[in-house]
């Protein structure tokens, strides 16, 4: 259980490489079963418009599971992370034909003692952040 | 209707024990389309140092949420539902999740507040082993809109 990235290769301000995410109608069906939301503004259409939304929209906890994902690729390991948190401020929605894309991005937002860093994540739907003060806390090697 | 002030504090009983499988784990990790193999292959796990398949970060929320739910659907409690979405996730992992643990949940409600026109619920939930071994906590928001008015 170690993380491929170095401590002290890991310099404060450093931008890791941004990732794209493509987000579907499938894959909100497919996280609705996996994770026990069927909430249907996740995936019916008609409902999430009934309820005042511009179309469907993707689970929080779908994007969330994004933004670990970036972070668990650049890490190699998941095991290594201590803390992980965000606040969700905005849609991303999803049409039926196009489906959407996150961007996420990270930074080296500060270095802790004992091998630990707090990375800080932004993640963008067509330029508009989605997820705000979203953190995570890793040990690296 | 505001949510009932009356609630901040109030822990939940325990959760039937869930059982971690590396299948669900399998499930949820094709679902947010991760083909990591400690995820998927024990084997692969075991070579990076791990006893079993790992579970995502967020795997967490696929007992933790039904748990908040359930715990927070008392009528006398006043979330109207068809108005909540998630404000904010948190995760504090004490050692990763891995297949073959069986865990349980103890929820407490920590804060309830107004914020502009919405409402505010925050519910921490502790996650152990059935044995006692803490795993991570989970601090889970919900916003409920237009609650305050």
């Amino acid at each position: 259980m170690t993380a491929q990235v170095k401590y002290d290769e890991v310099e404060e301000g450093a931008a890791l490489p941004a990732q794209t995410y493509k987000v579907d109608r499938v894959d909100l069906v497919k996280y609705a079963g996996a994770s026990g939301d069927f909430n249907p503004i996740h995936w019916r259409e008609s409902f999430a418009k009934s309820v005042g939304l511009p179309d469907v929209i993707a689970h929080g906890m779908f994007t969330m599971a994004q933004a670990g994902r970036y972070v668990t690729d650049w890490l190699g390991d998941p095991g290594v992370i201590v803390d992980f948190g965000v606040r969700f401020s905005g849609m991303v929605v999803v049409p039926d034909d196009v489906g959407n894309e996150l961007e996420i991005r990270g930074v080296v937002e500060k270095k802790l003692g004992d091998n630990l860093i707090v990375l800080a994540l932004t993640t963008r739907v067509q330029g508009e952040k989605v997820l705000t003060r979203a953190k995570a806390t890793v040990r690296l090697a | 209707m505001p949510i009932n002030r009356d609630y901040i504090g109030r822990s939940f009983p325990p959760t039937d024990p869930y059982e971690v499988s590396r299948v669900k784990i399998g499930e949820f990790a094709d679902a947010i389309g991760d083909p990591n193999p400690v995820y998927h292959d024990r084997a692969a796990a075991q070579a990076s140092g791990h006893p079993d398949v790992v579970a995502p970060p967020t795997f967490p929320i696929v007992f933790t949420m039904g748990d908040t739910g359930s715990a927070l659907t008392s009528p006398d409690l006043g979330i109207n539902f068809a108005m909540v979405v998630h404000g904010e996730q948190r995760f504090v992992y004490e050692r990763p999740l891995y297949a073959g643990d069986t865990v349980v949940c103890e929820s407490t409600i920590t804060d309830i507040r107004s914020a502009g026109r919405n409402e505010l619920l925050t519910v921490e939930t502790e996650v152990k082993t059935v044995d006692g071994e803490h795993i991570c906590t989970a601090y889970n928001s919900l916003v409920e809109r237009a609650g305050a008015t």
